[in-house]
């Protein structure tokens, strides 16, 4: 059942197109990211639901009806703006309390949900202090009270944690995730971060230079990645150009020293693209040498040369003796793995 | 930097233990220019303000309480103050209610027209003030003056009004000098304001005068008050414009000082004059600004 509905919305500033084509069905409680670069038209996208800019085409509809006709004021839609707007002369409770006061909720009610939202997001007995006299992270639990206050149909996420350090934004995440579980409020959010996409949402909708390039669950999105951006933009991985030989009796797929049977339909020279976890050291394979070797505690990274041009390998600090700096090693892997690209392979 | 660049400034440290002499040493060009200029004149009037004078024997430097004693009972020194104030509130309130709107629209402009309108805005700046002020001069010149035949013409107005000589003439060519003093005191305001802020309110439900009154001008507020600040002291100390547009009749405290050391020759009474102006400027401002702080610390530490 589709609650919040884009179909083909585009946005042309002057002759540049900043969005294009872009069609997507949220179910009501779902939990939606946009991930892109910067300047991939995700933050406009986000502009258009909220209706701070309007769309060039198409439509935006939520429960079946046209939300490009609501003025902004009127959508009922929760913001949380990357810098996150709070405003700098109330208090957090007068904050919160601002969307309710605009709604005309009686002031006994109000106190009331202000106080519980304040509460939600942890920031019990600081009603009275001013948003300069608090931390990015409890400017930022704010801002999410005073969007959630208002009960709004979907709640829109502008990077809202990428103010935040490394440790804080881990923690936000989960509780941001706990709150969207409980409340059920239909979210998007808009993130150039792919660790935040992949774990906070239902489904990822990764956008490159205004285009959709792969709509999916986290784990779709990560190993089945639709296009070369995909797989390059959700984390890291290593592409190998490798050729069919139809030397012998079936045909094999080679890529240096490496090789295993060609899947069906495969012809011609192909880009095979391998996660770094997911390749082995072994005894046959493609052969390398360690350049670099990081230790990042609960796994080590390996940089290698390989006669296919250079190579990530990730390997869990398992205990096992791992290869040194300078070593010569050969890398394999599972052909199920590995996706194909070029070469009739899709 | 180079250790041949340190050389001098080691030279005044090492012979003594570091932080003893050397801030004075490196202060002391700017203090000695400070004093010479500033506090040393400052100081020879305020004593020449107790001394005597007579139309024959010229100044006596005797301590006497004569100048202080006058302005104090005479009435038309009391009304002369009362005049320069009012002038110069009137002329922070016209600056204020205009200049706070205009700084608004020329921050919501986009690139190119804001550049322009903001060289208009500043354009007074960069023309003498004399000349600003004689151009007003033609502008009222009499009943035939441009502003009364428009007005006039516009059926504004029946009869002309008189602005040379008046107060009216006083604050309207004062608040056309001090314009941009607010216009760039409220800007810089608006340009610590969040991009964002206005689309948060927006979100939320508020309407555009809501957000204008509940959101934005609360917090362009310092702005405008430390702009109101500098317009009125500005204003009230101003000597140009009043000389022009009130001349000989309608007298500030600025113009008196100016006539009772130039014209009359009474230095001990003007310089009385010009530190009492400076006494209760000082005082305004400074009290002023200690009211804003304490109203706005908790909101923009």
């Amino acid at each position: 059942m589709t609650y919040l509905e884009l179909d083909r919305v585009g946005k042309q500033f002057g002759a540049q197109t900043v969005v294009d084509d872009f069609s997507l069905a949220v179910r009501k409680g779902e939990f939606i990211s946009f991930l892109g670069p910067s300047g991939c038209g995700k933050t406009t996208t986000l502009q258009m639901i909220a209706g701070f800019l309007d769309p060039s085409r198409g439509a935006i509809r939520l429960e079946g009806k046209d939300l490009t006709a609501v003025h902004p004021a009127r959508r009922g839609l929760g913001i949380v703006f990357q810098s996150y707007a709070l405003f700098p002369h109330m208090t957090a409770a007068e904050n919160v309390a601002f969307g309710l006061e605009m709604k005309k909720v009686p002031r006994g009610e109000r106190a009331e949900r202000v106080r519980a939202a304040l509460a939600m997001v942890g920031l019990s007995g600081y009603e009275e202090r001013y948003p300069r006299r608090m931390s990015g992270g409890q400017q930022q639990r704010v801002a999410l009270a005073r969007a959630l206050v208002i009960r709004p149909s979907v709640l829109l996420l502008d990077e809202p944690l990428s103010n935040l350090d490394a440790k804080l934004r881990e923690e936000m995440q989960i509780e941001l995730r706990q709150i969207q579980r409980t409340l059920g409020t239909t979210t998007v959010l808009v993130t150039h971060d792919q660790n935040e996409a992949m774990s906070l949402s239902d489904r990822i909708v990764v956008m490159s230079q205004g285009r959709i390039e792969q709509i999916g669950t986290p784990q779709e999105t990560y190993e089945r990645p639709a296009s070369a951006f995909v797989s390059q933009f959700l984390g890291k991985t290593n592409e190998f150009a490798a050729t069919v030989d139809r030397g012998s009796a079936s045909a094999r797929l080679v890529a240096g020293a490496w090789s295993a049977p060609a899947p069906p339909g495969v012809a011609g020279p192909v880009t095979i693209s391998i996660r770094p976890e997911r390749i082995g050291f072994s005894d046959t394979g493609l052969a390398a040498k360690v350049v670099i070797r990081i230790f990042q505690g609960n796994h080590w990274l390996f940089q290698c040369e390989s006669e296919c041009g250079p190579a990530i390998v990730i390997r869990q600090n398992d205990g096992q003796v791992q290869p040194a700096e300078g070593d010569a090693v050969r890398l394999a892997w599972r052909p199920d793995d590995m996706s194909l690209r070029g070469g009739g392979a899709r | 930097m180079s250790t041949a660049d340190m050389a001098p400034a080691n030279a005044v440290v090492s012979a003594e233990p570091r932080n003893a002499r050397a801030p004075w040493a490196l202060a002391a060009p700017a203090v000695m220019l400070f004093a010479g200029v500033l506090v040393i004149p400052l100081a020879m009037t305020v004593m020449l303000s107790f001394h005597d004078w007579g139309q024959y024997k010229g100044i006596e430097p005797v301590f006497i309480l004569k100048n202080w004693r006058e302005i104090a009972t005479d009435p038309y020194y009391a009304e002369m103050f009362w005049r320069t104030f009012r002038i110069a509130l009137l002329t922070t309130l016209i600056t204020a209610v205009l200049g706070a709107p205009e700084a608004y629209i020329l921050n919501r402009m986009s690139g190119r027209w804001r550049s322009i309108f903001l060289l208009l805005i500043l354009g007074p700046l960069l023309i003498s003030v004399v000349a600003r002020t004689l151009g007003w001069a033609l502008l009222f010149g009499g009943n035939n003056g441009v502003v009364n035949k428009l007005l006039m013409s516009l059926g504004l107005i029946a009869t002309p009004l008189r602005f040379m000589f008046t107060e009216t003439g006083m604050v309207v060519a004062l608040a056309h000098v001090m314009m941009p003093f607010m216009v760039l005191s409220v800007w810089a305001a608006l340009q610590r304001l969040d991009p964002q802020i206005e689309n948060a309110a927006l979100s939320l439900g508020a309407g555009p005068l809501t957000i204008l009154r509940r959101i934005i001008m609360p917090q362009i507020m310092p702005g405008v008050l430390s702009g109101a600040i500098i317009v009125f002291s500005l204003s009230a100390s101003a000597f140009a414009t009043p000389a022009i547009i009130g001349g000989r009749r309608l007298k500030v405290a600025a113009t008196l000082a100016y006539d009772e050391f130039l014209n009359t020759l009474n230095w001990p009474l003007g310089a009385a004059v010009a530190v009492l102006l400076l006494v209760a400027l000082v005082l305004i401002v400074v009290g002023s600004n200690a009211l804003i702080e304490r109203r706005y610390a908790e909101v923009f530490r």
